[in-house]
């Protein structure tokens, strides 16, 4: 790398684009609809493992301007089901190999995570979670307060707080990442396999002819294409409403903040769930803290001070000595949340109209998995076992996937 | 904080109501639809980006449900009524 920037900086050119434009081609054999690292990550593994070149990615605004740049960045796998934690921990095992796969580094970092119990119940569901998590292999287990201290000096483990800390599931495999360089990585790469990213490209319709997708019109043109994928989160009822395709998603913010930069001092991450919060500190030395979805549907990103208030409150309740930092900046992203805190997957009753969605506050960590998945799912026409239980169709079948204990804080 | 205007109490911040979600009828027969129609009422959402009109509860307040007609994509309460009115 260092021997990269001294030539660049001597050559006196500007270093090449990690992605390009394009004119809008009349067809594609796959449209993605949403430029995350959800649509970004199944353009390229579409490339990379099926040969599928000839893809083009439309984002309304620039890649990487939804919730990929607006999560905070938190990799795990200690899910509630066994459906859930088998997937969650193949992006996990993706997301650990990606900087050599790329050649480019997204800063992954393995901190461990702690999910923190206050109550009896939550003390019940981390033993549950722990004993799932270790029956599908992934690396879990029920720590009480002193061994809590240890991989975290600055915690209150006293009986001070109005909800001490009476346990919490310890996960060494959870890390955080940088979001916008796994976007970047994955456009960079789809790229040089010949996807065609189209920023600035908004969908206004969904061509549909007897049950089948033709095409997609766009601010920019029509395109003739067979498949379409819906990959664009809270917004993704409005793309569904165009197919006639019905989901079982309500849009909520979600919002969080960072803080001025510390010198280094927290190593794990703290999620809890009674106290809606879970914060861990970037390379940066910012504190990254979020809280649970904002209490009414909305598709819009504005901040509110009663967030930071009620967030602040429940940091200091975990870390006194944080009383004089001062919160920097704060921000929102929209969350297509789903009844059971499962994503949606796979087809639906409009053939070629496929759905990457239902990604709540739970589809960062699963970018790698479900376009490596949804890519096999369009490359084959079969639904990978992997992505079956979360398909639309699970709600005409009774057959829910709950992770509402492991999902997101707050409820 | 957006602000909500209760029927009975006049103009409060929205963190004295709890929100009910966009307004879903019953099927109005409901012994004669199949389990598909039944799971599109239970589960399935309109989501509108734009004016959907919902239930909210005055928690803090007289604690009335109501119905609100509101800008999902700005917050903007466009009115704010009794059931039935």
């Amino acid at each position: 790398m260092p021997n990269k920037l001294l030539k660049q900086a001597l050559s006196g050119q500007n270093p090449a684009r990690m992605w390009r434009d394009h004119d809008l081609k009349d067809s594609y054999d796959v449209v993605i609809i949403g430029g995350g690292a959800h649509g970004l990550a199944c353009a390229y593994y579409l490339a990379r493992h099926h040969g599928l070149t000839n893809v083009a990615v439309l984002e309304k605004r620039y890649i990487g301007s939804g919730g990929s740049g607006r999560n905070t960045t938190i990799i795990r796998s200690n899910y509630l089901t066994p459906e859930g934690v088998r997937f969650y921990d193949e992006s996990v095992k993706l997301y650990e190999q990606m900087s050599a796969e790329f050649d480019f580094n997204v800063m992954f970092s393995r901190r461990g995570h702690l999910t923190l119990a206050h109550t009896d119940g939550a003390v019940r569901t981390m033993r549950r979670r722990a004993e799932v998590n270790q029956l599908q292999g992934v690396d879990s287990r029920l720590i009480w307060p002193e061994e809590i201290k240890r991989l975290c000096p600055p915690i209150d483990v006293s009986d001070h707080p109005r909800y001490p800390i009476l346990g919490a599931l310890y996960h060494p495999p959870g890390g955080i990442i940088r979001h916008d360089a796994v976007v970047w990585g994955y456009a960079h790469h789809a790229d040089r396999l010949g996807v065609h990213i189209h920023q600035l490209t908004e969908v206004t319709g969904i061509a549909v002819q007897g049950e089948r997708v033709t095409g997609v019109q766009t601010n920019r043109g029509f395109i003739k294409t067979g498949v379409v994928l819906n990959a664009t989160a809270g917004w993704c009822t409005t793309i569904a409403d165009m197919a006639g395709v019905k989901l079982p998603i309500t849009t909520f913010p979600l919002q969080a903040c960072v803080t001025e930069p510390l010198k280094p001092f927290l190593d794990v991450i703290i999620v809890s769930g009674s106290l809606h919060v879970y914060v861990s500190q970037s390379d940066r030395g910012e504190l990254v803290m979020g809280a649970s979805v904002d209490p009414f549907a909305s598709y819009s990103m504005n901040g509110s001070l009663a967030f930071v208030e009620n967030l602040a409150g429940h940091m200091l309740e975990l870390f006194p000595g944080l009383r004089h930092v001062r919160v920097l900046r704060q921000w929102a992203g929209l969350c297509d949340m789903t009844p059971d805190f499962s994503p949606v997957m796979g087809v639906t009753p409009v053939a070629g109209f496929l759905v990457d969605v239902g990604w709540g506050t739970w589809g960062f960590k699963a970018s790698p998995v479900s376009g490596k998945r949804m890519a096999e799912l369009i490359a084959t026409g079969r639904t990978p076992d992997l992505i079956h239980p979360f398909r639309l169709s699970r709600f005409y079948e009774n057959d829910l996937v709950g992770e509402k204990g492991a999902a997101s804080v707050g409820h | 904080m957006i602000q909500v205007e209760c029927p009975n109490c006049g103009l409060r911040n929205a963190s004295e109501f709890r929100y009910g979600g966009e307004v879903n009828p019953r099927p109005p027969q409901p012994l004669a639809i199949g389990d598909a129609e039944w799971t599109d009422y239970i589960y399935m959402r309109r989501n509108a980006a734009g004016v959907q009109t919902e239930w909210w509860y005055h928690r803090n307040g007289c604690g009335t449900w109501f119905l609100a007609e509101r800008d999902t994509k700005t917050n903007a309460v466009v009115r704010t009524y009794l059931w039935g009115k």
